[in-house]
């Protein structure tokens, strides 16, 4: 129970930081409508090639926006040394990763539910009778993407070279989470029957379980360097 | 940490063992009977990629070690040992392309285990790039070797993924390389040639570890001399 609180209390924190300047959420926000705005561009505005391609472009935009969230989330403890400070709660060390996670996780997913709308309407789709459905893709591919990226940005904020070295890593060890997440939009989209999109649904359980549990055994080591 | 005389002895038996590899590949393996000449890149590629995965296997065991244990040599061991096995997952990825593109008629294809593959590749490189932008080598260290297990235990749901990916979206690949028996000649210059890039590997460890106890020496001296 003490453990639910203070995860939820650094979860709380971040997100009242976040309300209080917007700072991260606008440009994400932003980020999402003009990537979604741009691919019309790339594809040379054929509505055939962009139906077919269109749950791809949804999650490359998701993909990027994400990356953008995560690094911004951590990086914002490095002000003021507020890093410190958040060492000093007296809480295990998971209920600070598990706080941030929840963090990241809640903004990212805001940003897609703003999101899906733009969405429906530039291109022209029916999501709002498939929503429940896309929910369910929706909220475990954000949550592997959450939890790989909390723990990737924790490594790479210190560095130089930061902003390209998170997506570096991050990309290549989440390819199967946006491949489930892409093909199961695309059942969903398309209206195909949804136990096609079984078996990706526990792909993406299984890499959520896997990072999860990787990251509460090592995020110690990690934040103790 | 290794004596001179190991090395020496891994050393003169790496180049025999290369010798007789390019031999047996050149010269006493018979060319394929469909292919030609050119399968016989088959005797460096799949050598290279069985020897990597054997590597990043390595990795993944002394990054678990040195979490667990905490000393130096683990972390070593594993930094040294993924960049033998990026260098010959880059390579085997580049014989097996030269190969393809007269057999299969391509350069690349989707096929899954080789994007697998060029995944596992892409996570290493980025795996060698995190040593090389972190400092502090004790944090460097921390930060690969959870990297380094991570990436190891994902290689399996990305592969499932690719796999599905290419099945439930599209029919099977037509392309398939070698033939499906393969010849006892051909055999034995694969393992032949498997066995002296196994020693290629255990000497360029054995190289880089020394490098890696050189770095460390240098280091010990120089806070010595600054107190």
């Amino acid at each position: 129970m003490i453990f639910a609180r203070r995860v939820l209390a650094i979860a709380w924190k971040d997100l009242v930081a976040e309300w209080r300047d917007r700072e991260s959420i606008t440009a994400m926000c932003f980020f999402a409508f003009l990537v979604l705005f741009l691919f019309n561009f790339a594809l040379g505005g054929d509505q055939a090639l962009i139906r077919g391609a269109s749950s791809g472009l949804l999650w490359l935009a998701f993909a990027f926006t994400a990356v953008l969230g995560l690094a911004r989330s951590i990086q914002g403890e490095l002000a003021n040394d507020c890093l410190d400070g958040l060492l000093l709660y007296p809480a295990e060390r998971e209920a600070i990763f598990l706080g941030k996670l929840c963090s990241s996780f809640s903004v990212i997913l805001l940003v897609e539910l703003f999101s899906f709308p733009i969405f429906a309407v530039l291109y022209n789709m029916d999501i709002w009778s498939q929503f429940p459905k896309l929910l369910l893709i929706t909220v475990p591919a954000t949550l592997g993407f959450a939890t790989a990226g909390t723990l990737l940005a924790t490594m790479t904020v210190g560095l130089r070279a930061r902003e390209a070295m998170l997506p570096f890593l991050l990309f290549p060890l989440t390819i199967p989470l946006l491949l489930s997440a892409v093909r199961g939009t695309e059942v969903v989209l398309r209206g195909e029957a949804f136990e096609l999109a079984m078996p990706w649904l526990k792909l993406m359980a299984a890499f959520d379980v896997l990072f999860l549990v990787g990251s509460l055994l090592t995020f110690e080591l990690l934040i103790e360097e | 940490m290794i004596g001179r005389g190991v090395e020496r002895a891994m050393g003169i038996a790496t180049v025999i063992g290369l010798a007789v590899g390019l031999y047996s590949a050149c010269v006493y393996a018979p060319a394929d009977a469909v292919q030609g000449e050119s399968q016989r890149l088959m005797y460096l590629h799949v050598p290279l990629i069985l020897i990597s995965y054997l590597a990043f296997f390595v990795v993944f065991v002394a990054s678990i070690l040195y979490l667990w244990r905490r000393r130096r040599q683990y972390d070593a061991i594993a930094q040294s040992s993924a960049e033998v096995a990026v260098l010959f997952t880059a390579l085997s990825i580049a014989v097996g392309s030269i190969w393809g593109r007269p057999t299969w008629g391509t350069w690349w294809t989707w096929d899954a285990r080789l994007t697998t593959t060029a995944i596992l590749l892409l996570v290493f490189v980025g795996y060698l790039m995190l040593r090389a932008l972190v400092d502090d080598p004790s944090r460097g260290g921390t930060f690969c070797a959870v990297l380094g297990i991570l990436g190891f235990l994902d290689i399996p749901i990305i592969h499932m993924s690719v796999v599905w990916w290419r099945t439930l979206h599209q029919p099977a690949s037509i392309l398939r390389p070698g033939p499906s028996t393969v010849a006892l000649d051909m055999q034995v210059a694969l393992y032949a040639n498997l066995v002296a890039f196994g020693l290629l590997y255990v000497y360029l460890l054995i190289k880089r570890l020394q490098i890696e106890g050189a770095r460390d020496e240098l280091l010990r001296l120089q806070m010595e001399l600054l107190g």
